[in-house]
């Protein structure tokens, strides 16, 4: 059996940037395991521009971002293996894989990294009724389609679902010459970014039809159109006014589900909101020395973010190893620092928790238990990642991401210590298609020795 | 003179299991399909279920085919090397005052020869399925009940047939039978065909086949029925085929795991005019979860990954007719044949050979194959089996559906072995790339490279099964 410090499960942009910082950490055995042909992962075949304004301050398309992080684990001279697929992993890190070349193998791993990204839901899960004919994708296997083999899927397109991917292949298929005739959105709001409603469909005349969904499916043998009908309150089709479409193709981009059938078969315990792993303050799962960062943690909108958070899995990570091994030096924890980029709008706009409102500074440990303190997603919250958190483990500054669950216009993002509010931030506009943050730091927990539950929630006027 | 001395029409479990028992003989076979292949109608949408057989009345040929094709199963998929297992079944009775009707099954089973049957007290019921709803009064339990996979054995059936010389002929639709002196001629989009004999096994088609020789006419309603299949996670949430006492329009709502370990849940009943019309509608598929959840507790109805429809072929008689047309010499019928269909297929098979063998003094091939070695699934190998296998065939180390865990080997396999897999369904049926939880997403392009590969055609020509299905219209910019 190989022996490795750390094996990082997938090599898009959450392993790379994972891996790339626990070599810059000192962690000298490390490889990257990736099931495709080339690294980057679904950058690859996002070829869109809009990647890297927070991390790059330049706007990159998704292979050149890629490009950025693989140029990064060349020079760092960290292995990887493609064409590699994970079969297993045990709960004491001893992981299965399989390649052509190296046929079945096993690694020995201090610490793994599982950095897998997410699958999208398909039609199935839906329960669309009708036929089942060819003709029905989901968005990312269009885009693979056209972007990266060239071939259209389709001539009239409909697309279910207005998540990014469904309004980035409006764009892409119109440029490619197919007729995208409508997106229809089951919520009464858009799951996707503001800029790529404007830029994907406005721009194109692309009409955006909120609260409503597919109800049938005609087409024996390609697909020869579809039913839309609009939706109640509850998301049931209000029958009698649905609308026909005669098409050859229905995209679908109805969400994100994180590939974790790794992580549970290893035994990491999931939040059944995010679906990916329940981590502390390090991203460490309830497993020692197993992190999880980037979509197969929770669903990001921007992958600088997943770039910023795998960072800080991989430190973390590298901490673990050393920790566990004497004879390695010591380096700080670190959870989300950002380089640079302090006024960022929309999903990169941050909060801080406000050290006015909290009563004198405290020094020293906290009481906390080893589980740490919790974080919790209150009203309006759906959920937070991290869960808890340990202070005598955390950096300076800890970014707590969480999502809203429904759209806001002029509330606040609230943050409880116990009972006492320590923040309050005037939000104009929260959606549940931007991801929010927020930053605690060590010092204000510190002052809080007795402090059991963090609560983020949304305050309306 | 003739082309062939028996043509099967359909190359569905019943027509495939004929040609497998007709195979034995020396006698010259083929099979005509409408489709691009075998298992594409009523044998593709379907519970798999093995039924024990105390459905069908006492005395009936349903009753007769049920029991031996049950009994049959166990060493046909031994011979074919497709998995079957017997999980047996239980039929829940919710209430105390339909315990008439749940020990009138019994007895019916009984007097059919099925064995083993039990009547279980609710305590028993929930001790053996702890899912299943506490509401139970009672249940009937079959030990011979069993699960099959449907693909697996209709087309392990059909590559047998082909290894002992029948011949298939793929997208070959009939459109008319015309009496000859002796023998009929089929006339198909793909020319005449003729033979002395002809075995009718056209699922919801064989009325009209049927009377196009016959004055008895017969008639076939298609009764379609919708169902949820579920991941592979929810698919311990029973290990029982649980079935509801009957109602009406067959044996309700069953939930059960399939011999790949998923869940399925189905099917409704509802007679529709189309005999093509394979959709599943709101009501059906709300229909199918709700009822399901009547029988079986917490159901995670989050797990489905797919929901489908098939269509039975149900006769106005409600039994199997299996028989030679008594005013068309040489016409077998092979008709209704709606559940329990695939469980009598062995048996529906050998009764056609058997009719044949009499009528045309049929003599036994010394050297029939009866075994067929499947697809070499790679997860039942060791680790040192399957890396010694890797070494020998890297494709065997090249997953390319994530979800099942499929190799290109598998998928090189299925393509090249008898009656090989032309489209993403033929795969997918033979493989299963694609029937896993994300549905094709992520394999389908990688599958699609296979296919046109090994046919030697463009990645345009790939379909999803067949005929127009084809699964990208063109390339990027060329209207331009």
């Amino acid at each position: 059996m190989e022996n490795y410090d750390i094996v990082v499960i997938g090599g898009g942009p959450a392993g790379l940037a994972a891996a790339a910082s626990a070599r810059k950490s000192g962690i000298e055995r490390i490889v990257i395991l990736e099931r495709d042909k080339e690294l980057g992962g679904i950058l690859n075949q996002c070829i869109h521009n809009g990647f890297g304004l927070h991390t790059f301050k330049e706007e990159l398309t998704g292979p050149e971002y890629a490009g950025r992080f693989i140029d990064q684990i060349r020079e760092l001279d960290i292995e990887y293996r493609l064409n590699t697929m994970v079969m297993e992993i045990s709960p004491q890190k001893i992981v299965t894989a399989m390649n052509r070349v190296d046929g079945l193998f096993e690694i020995q791993a201090k610490a793994v990294i599982l950095a897998m990204g997410c699958r999208e839901r398909p039609r199935g899960a839906l329960n669309i009724p009708g036929y089942r004919p060819a003709g029905i994708f989901s968005a990312g296997t269009a885009q693979r389609l056209v972007n990266m083999e060239g071939y259209l899927p389709g001539r009239e397109v409909v697309i279910l679902g207005s998540g990014d991917i469904g309004l980035i292949m409006a764009r892409r298929m119109t440029l490619e010459g197919a007729k995208v005739k409508v997106v229809a959105e089951l919520m009464p709001y858009s799951g996707g970014l503001k800029r790529n409603i404007v830029q994907c469909l406005d721009d194109y005349g692309i009409p955006l039809k909120l609260s409503h969904t597919v109800v049938d499916i005609q087409g024996k043998e390609r697909l020869t159109g579809i039913t839309l009908a609009e939706v109640d309150a509850e998301g049931r089709p209000v029958l009698g006014r649905e609308e026909f479409y005669s098409c050859d193709t229905l995209l679908l981009s109805v969400g994100l589900i994180p590939e974790n059938e790794l992580s549970v078969g290893m035994g990491v315990e999931l939040n059944p909101v995010t679906s990916g792993a329940r981590v502390n303050e390090s991203l460490e799962t309830n497993i020692d020395g197993v992190f999880a960062c980037g979509n197969v943690l929770h669903v990001h909108d921007l992958v600088d973010f997943v770039s910023e958070e795998a960072a800080a899995a991989g430190k973390n990570a590298a901490l673990y190893v050393q920790r566990t091994d004497p004879a390695k030096p010591d380096v700080r924890p670190e959870a989300g620092e950002r380089g640079g980029l302090e006024d960022g709008t929309g999903a990169g706009e941050r909060a801080e928790a406000d050290d006015r409102t909290t009563a004198g500074a405290r020094t020293g440990q906290t009481g906390e238990s080893d589980l740490g303190i919790c974080i919790t997603a209150g009203d309006g919250v759906r959920y937070t990642v991290p869960e808890t958190v340990r202070v005598r483990h955390m950096a300076d500054r800890l970014t707590v991401r969480f999502r809203v669950g429904n759209v806001y216009k002029n509330c606040y993002v609230s943050v409880f210590f116990d009972e006492n509010r320590v923040l309050r931030r005037k939000r104009p506009v929260a959606a549940p298609g931007e991801m929010e943050e927020l930053v605690l730091t060590k010092e204000q927990l510190m002052r809080y020795p007795e402090l059991e539950t963090i609560t983020v929630k949304i305050e309306e006027e | 003179m003739y082309d062939h001395d028996v043509i099967i029409i359909g190359g569905g479990v019943s027509g495939c299991a004929a040609a497998r028992e007709l195979s034995r003989y020396k006698v010259d076979v083929c099979v005509l399909e409408k489709e691009e292949d075998v298992c594409c109608g009523t044998s593709k949408a379907n519970s798999g279920i093995v039924h024990a057989g105390y459905d069908a009345p006492a005395g009936s040929l349903k009753a007769e085919m049920n029991l031996r094709g049950n009994e049959m199963m166990e060493r046909l998929s031994e011979e074919l090397d497709i998995p079957f297992i017997r999980n047996g079944s239980l039929v829940l009775c919710m209430n105390e005052k339909d315990m008439s009707k749940l020990e009138a099954l019994y007895d019916r089973g009984i007097a059919n020869g099925v064995k083993g049957l039990q009547i279980l007290d609710k305590e028993a019921v929930l001790k053996k399925e702890p899912n299943v709803s506490k509401d139970v009064y009672a249940a009937l339990y079959a030990p011979t009940g069993g699960i099959v996979c449907p693909f697996e054995l209709n087309i392990a059936l059909a590559e047998n047939a082909c290894m002992n010389g029948v011949r298939f002929h793929f997208q070959t639709e009939v459109q008319k039978i015309e009496r000859q002196e002796e023998g009929y001629k089929l006339s198909t989009d793909k020319g005449d065909f003729s033979a002395r004999y002809v075995v009718n096994a056209a699922g919801v088609y064989a009325d009209q086949f049927h009377n196009m020789v016959s004055a008895d006419k017969i008639h076939i309603t298609a009764r379609r029925g919708d169902y949820c299949l579920l991941d592979k996670s929810a698919g311990n949430h029973v290990r029982s085929t649980i079935f509801t006492l009957p109602g009406e329009f067959g044996k309700g709502i069953l939930a059960a795991p399939t011999a790949h370990g998923n869940l399925i849940l189905g099917p409704t009943a509802i007679d529709i005019e189309d005999k093509e019309g394979t959709n599943t509608t709101r009501d059906g598929l709300s229909q199918v979860l709700d009822k399901a959840g009547m029988s079986v507790s917490n159901l995670p109805m989050r797990q489905v990954i797919t929901s489908f429809a098939g269509l039975r072929a149900h006769e106005d008689g409600e039994e199997f007719i299996i028989e030679e047309v008594s005013d068309a010499p040489g016409f077998i019928d092979c008709a209704g044949i709606e559940s329990p269909g695939l469980t009598s297929a062995p048996a529906i098979g050998r009764r056609i050979a058997g009719i044949l063998k009499e009528r045309m003094g049929l003599i036994e091939k010394e050297d029939f194959i009866p075994t067929r070695k499947g697809i070499l699934k790679p997860e039942t190998l060791t680790r040192e089996e399957r890396a010694r296998l890797i070494r020998e065939n890297p494709a065997y180390g090249n997953i390319i559906c994530r979800c099942e865990m499929i190799t290109e080997g598998e998928i090189i396999d299925a393509i090249r072995r008898p009656l090989g897999a032309r489209s993403l369904d033929g795969v997918k049926r033979r493989t299963r790339a694609g029937m896993g939880r994300c549905q094709s997403g992520f394999c389908s392009p990688r599958t699609m490279e296979i296919l046109a590969r090994e046919w030697k055609v463009d990645v345009r020509e790939i379909t999803k099964s067949g005929k127009a299905s084809f699964i990208v219209t063109g390339t990027n910019k060329d209207i331009f």
